[in-house]
């Protein structure tokens, strides 16, 4: 699991013939580009593709509103049953039975934990029951996950490493033979499963991978040789979900090229040897090392997917992952707050308890806002996997984004509020700020992630808007097209807005908030259809702006994710309708601040100028080899 | 040959839960709030579990008597082991009059039905600590009782079964049928693992009305008033050992 890599691709093959991909001019970019035409989807598309994601109209300044409002609730009665009867042996397994600081200490799960968590089928949670495992929809997955996360994330990576990513693969791309094969096994950990796509000259670009699988000269079977770095379970795994190239024909050309393919090795077939346990800063139970495949023979039967789609067999696996980590952050933040309550209202100085005081009630306040952000995200994109969407990666990409920087500022003001014993190890907030750490890097660095989001993101828009050039071209016949547009730009530049409204799905109460998100929508949309005028496809390698989209996105989607699940409590009359509302009110005046500074940035001449400044600082420093100014007292 | 067991659940507010009582001290909140199986029942449940695997006992059938929630604490039962169960539906306005007296009648004539050899139950619910269902269920079936069991061993045709009183460990040998209570030391309950919670979703839960038991479900006795334990009141420190000895003298209490 400790990977990152190379989403843009993933995102830039959807639509192999916009715009974004067209013209790139930096090695990088024109990778994608190989990529895109490599995986050439059909050439010409009359009308650009609608998508019912929220977050990916959003790009276009438009809301679409099925997958947000009302806050989706798919479990049915008997799922949450079912579901209710699960969280309790685990929470009590978590509480009592496993030592998340001695797992820490010994670098490794307990071996009896271990084994309780086999027996307990922790290992198999979404394989189907007649494979053995329990058969769980990701909504189910995720409520599970959360307690793993508010306990060990050194256990949790164990498990996610397995089945989150190790053997997701075969679920969702395995024939039925391949099912029948390996699923009952990994299901009950008998066998252990893991992920292995990184490798030490391929990162974030994880379409450079060197590892290469040959054919046969009778066909019968591949021969892989590579080495993988930073495998999860490397060192126990019998099953590997391996990416390595292989020589493919092109049906049409007869060129011959190597392309990224998946393949299911098992440590059995010989050649298969991992290094030894690497020291890490957090999560070390979990067992991470470097595995190497030396003249392995894979049998034709292996290929997981079909020869040349291992990348999108990589990115389907992650995309599916993501909601996961959303899940158990948001389980962890819970706990780490919980402590940080526990002292504030305990701890006394100054004759009052410290919880009384402004400082510490504001980072309460602001953990609480962003596990509510998280965890409303989390079960929102859960349950629209759970009803079949297939649009779903850039809010599976925005909550691991936002749920890992959320968990890191949670974890870091508890132990503030801590203060001394926030940094003693016996506390244990010091070995979960450890193990937060990685989230924001691997399964796609935050960094990665912000691009993906924002260029799938201006990819679809700039579809749309193309369309729309197109359209001008033929007038007469896409007056419908024309006029709606024409119609929304001019209202915006008399001032009247685009009538972007969430009313009608919020709340009353929330009337104010559900605004001032609409108008951030709104001017979203506009924000992107200045870039895009402005750079073209130019704004592929306008890194500083697209971040700033990106995080306008995510201060978005929470936005709405918030006010969607604020108005369900609201609607149902919970008790804590009126301490959610505060919650949402307050994200969202905050959120909407920050949008607009983000969005003005992309046009503003001083923005641009820091922009410029930065980039040549690090240009200069990077040149010189560190650091120029000289040291204030001389020497 | 191998005996049937039957084991009573009681489904109560569950141990962590801070308990609070109503507004109009009629009783405690619920609503709400987490519920499980009650610690001593579930150590019954442990321990039959425990005397099929060891072939003591052939089936196991778990009843519990109360609101439809009941079924979640059977399934419970069923994950852990026992075959079927059966839920004895009783509406909220009665359960809320129900006292250890309708139950162990119930009980009685469910172990009847059953043709239990063994009736095996917490010595109490830690709920309203009564302690007197798995007694005068005995009483009703006129069948010996062994409460407070620590141990529970079959010895020919009799039950052999260990009870920790004051002076050390009393052993006595009962007949079957018989009604046993656990006490605590008896096992430690394990853990439903998840598949087994899915597989006993397949198992058979049969629900019968109380009304089919001809229970008199009137109340025998009036709860008056249900109170918050009094709140602690906080001390004062003391500067020197001449002062304490007169806070004390002042408190009579020297």
């Amino acid at each position: 699991m400790l990977r990152s890599f190379k989403l843009l691709s993933g995102s830039l093959l959807r639509n192999a013939d916009s715009f974004a991909v067209r013209c790139c001019a930096s090695p990088g970019i024109r990778q994608w580009r190989r990529q895109a035409s490599d995986q050439a989807a059909p050439k010409s598309k009359p009308v650009a593709e609608e998508s019912g994601s929220f977050a990916m109209n959003l790009f276009r300044g438009q809301i679409a509103a099925d997958q947000v409002f009302p806050y989706p609730e798919v479990l049915t009665e008997e799922q949450n049953e079912t579901l209710q009867m699960l969280v309790d042996p685990v929470s009590k397994f978590f509480e009592e039975l496993n030592d998340p600081l001695k797992n820490d200490e010994i670098e490794d799960v307990e071996p009896a934990t271990l084994e309780a968590l086999k027996e307990m089928g922790a290992f198999g949670l979404q394989v189907p029951a007649k494979y053995g495992g329990l058969g769980l929809n990701n909504t189910q997955y995720a409520r599970l996950v959360e307690i793993v996360g508010a306990h060990d994330l050194g256990v949790g990576i164990c498990l996610g490493a397995h089945q989150s990513i190790g053997f997701k693969g075969i679920l969702l791309f395995g024939t039925d033979e391949q099912k029948q094969k390996y699923l009952p096994k990994v299901a009950t950990a008998e066998h252990f499963a893991c992920f292995c796509l990184t490798e030490p000259s391929s990162g974030s670009d994880a379409s450079s991978i060197r590892s290469r699988a040959v054919p046969s000269s009778d066909g019968s079977h591949y021969i892989l040789n590579g080495s993988k770095i930073w495998i999860s379970n490397g060192g126990i795994s019998e099953i590997f979900t391996v990416f390595a190239q292989v020589p493919c024909k092109n049906p049409e050309t007869g060129e011959v090229k190597d392309k990224v393919t998946a393949f299911i090795i098992e440590r059995a077939f010989g050649g298969v040897s991992s290094g030894p346990k690497e020291k890490k800063m957090g999560i070390k139970a979990s067992n991470t090392t470097e595995v190497y495949f030396e003249d392995v023979k894979v049998p034709k039967a292996n290929l997981l997917g079909n020869e040349g789609d291992g990348f999108k067999v990589a990115m389907n696996i992650l995309n599916n992952g993501r909601f996961g980590m959303a899940a158990c952050l948001s389980g962890t933040m819970k706990a780490v707050i919980g402590k940080a309550v526990e002292h504030a209202s305990q701890r006394s100085q100054f004759g009052k308890t410290i919880a009384s005081f402004g400082a510490i009630q504001e980072k309460i306040g602001r953990m609480m806002m962003a596990q509510y952000v998280t965890e409303s995200m989390a079960y929102m994109i859960s349950s629209n996997m759970d009803r079949g969407s297939k649009e779903f990666q850039i809010e599976a990409a925005i909550s691991k984004v936002y749920a890992s920087e959320a968990a890191w500022f949670c974890c870091d003001e508890a132990i503030q509020v801590l203060g001394g014993m926030g940094y003693m190890k016996e506390t244990g907030l010091e070995k979960v700020m450890r193990d937060l750490r990685i989230f924001r890097i691997f399964e796609g660095t935050n960094d990665i992630l912000r691009l993906f989001v924002a260029l799938t993101g201006i990819q679809y828009a700039g579809g749309h808007l193309k369309e729309l050039q197109r359209a001008f071209k033929n007038p007469a016949a896409n007056l419908g097209l024309i006029f709606g547009e024409s119609a929304k730009r001019a209202k915006r530049i008399v001032g009247l807005g685009t009538g972007l409204s969430l009313g009608e799905h919020v709340h009353p109460t929330l009337a104010p908030s559900a605004e001032l998100a609409a108008s951030a929508i709104a001017d979203f949309g506009v924000g992107v259809e200045q870039v895009l005028i402005k750079y073209g496809k130019g704004i592929v390698e306008k890194q500083f702006l697209l971040n700033r989209l990106a995080n306008s996105a995510i201060d978005i989607y929470g936005m709405v994710a918030v006010l969607s699940r604020t108005t369900r409590s609201l609607n149902n009359g919970v008790a804590t309708s009126a301490h959610e509302t505060m919650l949402c009110e307050t994200f969202c005046s905050e959120a909407s601040e920050r949008v607009k500074l983000d969005l003005k940035s992309l046009a503003s001449t001083r923005s641009g100028k820091c922009f410029k400044n930065l980039a040549q600082i690090s240009e200069e420093i990077v040149e010189n080899g560190g650091l120029l100014p000289g040291h204030p007292l001389g020497y | 040959m191998s005996m049937r067991v039957l084991v009573a659940c009681k489904r109560v507010i569950d141990y962590a839960v801070k308990v609070r009582v109503k507004p109009d001290k009629s009783g405690v909140v619920t609503e709400g709030v987490k519920h499980s199986m009650n610690p001593f029942d579930e150590i019954a449940v442990e321990e039959a579990v425990r005397m099929k695997e060891s072939k003591v006992a052939g089936e196991l059938i778990a009843v519990s008597c109360g609101p439809k929630q009941c079924q979640e604490t059977l399934r419970t039962a069923l994950a852990m082991g026992i075959d079927r169960a059966i839920h004895v539906e009783v509406s909220d306005a009665d359960y809320a009059n129900m006292q250890p007296f309708h139950v162990s009648k119930i009980l009685a004539k469910v172990a009847q039905e059953e043709k239990a050899d063994i009736l095996l139950l917490g010595k109490q619910a830690i709920d309203d600590d009564c302690n007197q269902t798995g007694q005068m269920t005995a009483a009703l079936l006129d069948w010996p009782q062994a409460t407070f069991a620590s141990a529970i061993l079959k010895e020919g045709s009799d039950m052999l079964v260990t009870r920790e009183v004051d002076g050390g460990l009393e052993r006595i040998k009962v007949k079957v049928p018989a009604v046993i209570t656990a006490d605590l030391r008896l096992n430690e309950p394990r853990y439903a693992t998840l598949p087994n919670i899915m597989k006993a979703k397949k198992k058979p839960l049969a629900k019968k009305p109380v009304s089919d038991f001809g229970v008199d479900l009137s109340p025998r006795h009036q709860v008056l008033s249900v109170e918050e334990p009094p709140v602690r009141k906080a001390g004062h420190k003391v500067e020197t050992v001449e002062e304490l000895v007169g806070k004390l003298k002042e408190a009579g209490v020297v």
